[in-house]
């Protein structure tokens, strides 16, 4: 993996994906690489255990369906409550970001 | 985490791996388009995964609880090597089960007897009201088995009292079933008419008696049975409800039956009928309780108020108590006996667990049978973690290399103790079968026709939970110290040391050696127990009692329901003697007011010379052919004879002890005493006429006690009831129908109850040969666990030494020195467990010293006998590994 990710950002990405419609880890996986453009890489096995740890907190719910290929395969949504965590820990990684950008550029 | 998860968690691993799978299909379809070739697109795919089996694992994780999960690992793996060593597994779940299920058995008639509340409504409400004698004891009758309360005590306190919302009595009786001819007995019950409505019992069939059926003078009224009685007699059809039922020749109704649960309110026993107090007095006739204030015949029991306590009640128990006893003096009490009698004090204890002079009977030998079956289990206990730490043994090199790779120390105890957990609970399962069965015998072994004892012994939590206890008690004494010892050695050691020689360590091996010990010191303790008990009773059983008991029959007429009047009754006595007589093969007849060993007592203080003497002296009423009848040898003077009539001077006879302690020195014969004075009138003389040979009165364990036999032909006001002692060849089965007819012939209406002299020292001595049987029984098994702990130890330290054994013949040892080296290890370790046993004997049997009879505690020759005994089994248990080592071949030291 490159470029580690921070503790928690992993959860942040995977709802932030899922906001646009339900999928399946295949495709979650390619879309955080898709969207980051390469930078962050996920070693895609670990996005299975953190699947799992949303599902167990209740932010998004799985289903079994089936793909445009005819093949039946997991598919996870966000829930209410997931939408609403988004919301807060993108605010929150915002006001990270502000705050580390400060103590980096403190001329601007 | 739901534990629906957790219970899931298999098809959620299945279902990831689907995902995982689905995960690497795509990605590789993606690679081929890419232009990979297949082979390059799966192993690309699978890189880009990572490793699928760590996911897994790690979401697994994730859905399950460690300890849960371990533990059952740990169970299934426990099984496993149970079911790998079946002999080993059945023999040590058998002992198991045999100490558990003697101790469950005795518990569960601790629990049954002492612990069980009533069933019946809020059982906590309920207090037992008594009379506090201050030490002075009642003076009167005792006319049942509880006599606690007089009914004008009753009637009087349950008027005047506030401290409760119902006062109920019940008075315990035997009713005659039967007609007439030979009697059949049922336990009764008079109870006050709010008896069952302040209990709360409703009925089962029909209804049960209220106040409305207790009126003074109700004749017979309705009769309530109990379920058993009811299931027994009638086979439980409730049409009997309305249909009469005799009980002493009086026609009862029956109007119902108490529901399944219900024994009444003594523990111990159940009652087969109950009918209103009020038709005491029809039934009793002139030997009723009513308007006799001397006559104790009623227990009471009463329902607290509202706010009420036991302690207040008890205040205010004692603030009535001057009043009422002082309306109710008996006019027979003399001056001395009423100024006793004014200083009584109602009480009242808690009633929650009912009322029973079971639990004072069998106190003691309660506890010292749950303490010898305790001792039992700590054997098997013992017994097992020796087997156990021999199993340990043989997986020394699969610990220590788990160990040597990171186990840790916990968990293989854990897992070790999870084996044990799996034989200790198979143990007990099979322990609470043996209780029900072994506590059942328990009740029958005490229990005998005319003393039945009813014990509800259906378990209950506390039996549960006391044999759930003991499992995991007994799963920590054995197998904790085998599972810390195999843990607690080094693994580099034990792996070095290879397979080659056994690894045992020398602590270890003592550690076996002190379990021996153990077991020998304990077993020594109960083959002590068993021997006094045995003793016990062989010393009371081969005791002379002074008369010959056997072929002595009881017969007991009861002419109440006859026609013959109080006037008639001396002559109708007179005319069933001479017809038993007269009946073919018996040889003598006599009547006899209280049969010997009957339990029945009738004392009394006399005054010799105007002088009222210390003690009292225990009183009789027979006709002259008793003393023949029982083989008393008459020592002076005369017996009775036709001399002896009603209104000449009142002729007794008195026996050595009397003539000893009151006329040492002179001859009794011709010496007069009186009664002490009651408060009717003056005493007449009694004129000793005889003196007979010492005879057993109430028991076999007694010292001789001063005797008076007054003449039954002096008895100027007979009761309904004839007692006679009959001696024959024949055995009491082919007499009775020959008494019963000719009997019945002359006096119809009559009803006859047979006893046997021999039965009734038998009923005597139950107690004790309960004790003997069951302490030898314990005994035994203690010492054959224990023995074949020292077999095993054994047989184990001659394998461990073979390879020496093998090089000392191989160097010219003789055989016999090699046997002697054996049989010295095992002398060592049997002589320091008897030594301790002997003196946890001699501790322990102090407090059994009360159910002993001739034996001191420290008898030395019972302590000897057990101890040779064990130190005898001991050494042949030792000789079989003994011979065997003697037998080790030379060559052995070379090819191990």
């Amino acid at each position: 993996m490159q470029g580690e990710l921070l503790q928690g950002t992993l959860d942040l990405l995977i709802l932030k994906t899922l906001a646009v419609g339900p999928a399946h880890g295949h495709t979650i996986a390619h879309a955080i690489e898709r969207q980051s453009e390469d930078v962050l890489q996920v070693e895609h096995g670990s996005l299975y255990p953190a699947l799992h740890r949303l599902e167990d907190r209740g932010w998004i719910a799985s289903f079994w369906g089936t793909s445009e290929n005819n093949r039946r395969a997991r598919y996870y949504r966000l829930t209410p409550k997931g939408r609403g965590q988004l919301a807060e820990q993108t605010s929150r990684w915002d006001e990270i970001v502000r705050a580390i950008n400060r103590v980096l550029r403190p001329a601007d | 985490m739901p534990w629906s998860r957790f219970f899931h968690r298999g098809r959620w691993d299945e279902e990831r791996t689907r995902e995982l799978e689905d995960y690497l299909a795509r990605e590789t379809e993606d690679n081929i388009a890419r232009g990979m070739t297949a082979e390059d697109a799966a192993r690309a795919a699978r890189r880009k995964l990572g490793n699928a089996t760590r996911i897994r694992e790690e979401i697994y994780d994730m859905n399950t609880l460690h300890l849960v999960e371990t533990t059952w690992q740990d169970l299934r793996y426990g099984l496993r090597l149970l079911r790998r060593t079946p002999a080993f597994s059945i023999v040590a779940i058998l002992t198991l089960a045999l100490g558990t299920g003697a101790n469950a058995a005795i518990f569960q008639l601790v629990n049954s007897l002492r612990l069980r509340p009533l069933p019946v409504e809020k059982p906590q409400e309920l207090v037992w009201v008594d009379v506090d004698t201050q030490g002075i004891g009642r003076t009167g009758w005792m006319m049942s088995r509880r006599g606690r309360m007089t009914q004008a005590l009753w009637d009087a306190l349950r008027r005047e009292q506030h401290a409760f919302s119902q006062v109920f009595a019940f008075g315990l009786t035997k009713w005659n079933l039967a007609a007439d001819g030979e009697s059949r007995l049922a336990d009764g019950m008079y109870v006050s008419g709010n008896f069952f409505g302040a209990l709360g019992v409703r009925a089962h069939v029909g209804r049960v008696l209220n106040d409305a059926d207790d009126r003074t003078g109700c004749g017979t009224a309705g009769a309530v049975l109990s379920y058993g009685f009811w299931k027994a007699r009638y086979g439980g059809n409730a049409a009997i409800v309305g249909q009469p039922i005799t009980l002493d020749g009086y026609p009862f109704e029956i109007v119902g039956v108490t529901p399944p649960g219900f024994f009444g309110v003594e523990v111990g026993r159940a009652f087969d009928v109950a009918v209103p107090l009020c038709a005491e007095p029809l039934v009793r006739g002139e030997n009723s309780g009513f308007g006799h204030p001397e006559r104790w015949f009623l227990d009471t029991m009463a329902r607290l108020n509202p706010g009420w306590t036991v302690e207040t009640a008890n205040a205010h128990l004692k603030t009535l108590s001057p009043a009422i006893f002082a309306a109710n003096i008996p006019p027979t009490y003399n001056a001395e006996t009423t100024k006793g009698y004014l200083q009584f004090i109602f009480t009242a204890a808690p009633g929650e667990t009912g009322v029973s002079g079971l639990r004072k009977t069998y106190a003691s030998q309660l506890w010292i049978l749950l303490a010898a079956t305790g001792i039992v289990l700590l054997i098997a206990c013992a017994n097992l973690a020796n087997l156990m730490l021999a199993r340990a043994t043989a997986r020394d090199r699969e610990v220590a290399v788990r160990l040597a790779i990171g186990a840790s120390r916990l968990r293989i105890v854990r897992q070790m103790l999870a084996e044990s957990l799996l034989i200790a609970a198979c143990g007990a399962a099979g322990g609470a079968l043996l209780a029900r069965w072994v506590s059942a015998w328990l009740v029958a072994f005490l229990s005998s026709e005319y003393d039945r004892l009813f014990l509800d012994l259906t378990p209950d939590w506390r039996v549960f939970g006391f044999i759930a206890l003991i499992a995991v008690a007994t799963c920590l004494l054995f197998g904790l110290s085998p599972a810390l010892a195999v843990t607690g050695t080094n693994p580099g050691r034990t792996i070095q040391a290879g397979g080659r020689s056994t690894t045992d360590s020398r602590e270890r091996f003592t550690l076996r050696r002190a379990l021996v010990a153990v077991q020998i010191a304990l077993s020594t303790m109960l083959v002590v127990g068993a021997v006094l008990f045995g003793r016990t009773l062989r010393n009371i059983v081969s005791v002379d009692p002074g008369f010959q008991p056997d072929g002595v029959m009881v017969v007991e007429a009861d002419l109440r329901r006859t026609r013959i009047q109080p006037a008639a009754r001396p002559a109708a006595h007179q005319e069933i003697l001479d017809r038993v007589r007269a009946v073919p093969g018996i040889a003598t007849v006599a009547e006899a007011f209280i049969p010997p060993i009957s339990g029945s007592v009738w004392n009394q203080r006399i005054v010799i010379g105007g002088v009222v003497q210390n003690g009292s002296v225990n009183f009789n009423q027979v006709s002259g052919e008793y003393f023949a009848v029982l083989g008393v040898p008459v020592i002076a003077g005369r017996t009775f004879d036709s001399r002896d009539r009603p209104g000449a001077p009142k002729a007794v006879i008195v026996n050595q002890t009397f003539a000893h302690r009151y006329f040492s020195g002179t001859s009794p014969l011709g010496q007069t005493f009186q009664y002490e004075p009651s408060g009717q009138g003056p005493q007449p003389d009694f004129h000793i006429v005889g003196v007979v040979k010492d005879t057993k009165y109430v028991d076999l364990r007694e010292d001789f006690v001063p005797i008076v036999y007054l003449a039954a032909a002096q008895d100027e006001q007979p009761g309904p009831s004839l007692s006679m002692v009959v001696r024959s060849d024949l055995s009491p089965a082919s007499l009775t129908p020959g008494i019963t007819r000719a009997i019945t012939d002359a006096t119809p209406g009559v009803s006859l109850t047979y006893y046997t002299v021999p039965g009734f020292i038998r009923e005597s001595l139950k107690i004790e040969r309960l004790m003997a049987t069951l302490s030898g029984f314990f005994g035994v098994l203690a010492m054959i666990i224990a023995v074949v702990g020292l077999y095993g130890v054994m047989s184990y330290l001659v394998t461990r030494r073979k390879v020496e054994i093998g090089i000392r013949m191989a160097l010219g040892a003789d055989p016999h020195v090699v046997v002697r080296m054996v049989l010295a290890e095992t002398g060592v370790l049997v002589a320091v467990g008897l030594v301790a046993g002997i003196l946890l004997a001699i501790a322990g049997s102090s407090w059994a010293q009360s159910l002993l009879y001739a034996l001191k505690p420290w008898d030395p020759s019972s302590l000897s006998l057990a101890a040779g005994a064990l130190a005898l089994v001991s050494l042949v248990a030792a000789w079989f590994p003994a011979r065997r080592a003697s037998r080790v071949s030379p060559a052995i030291a070379l090819r191990e």
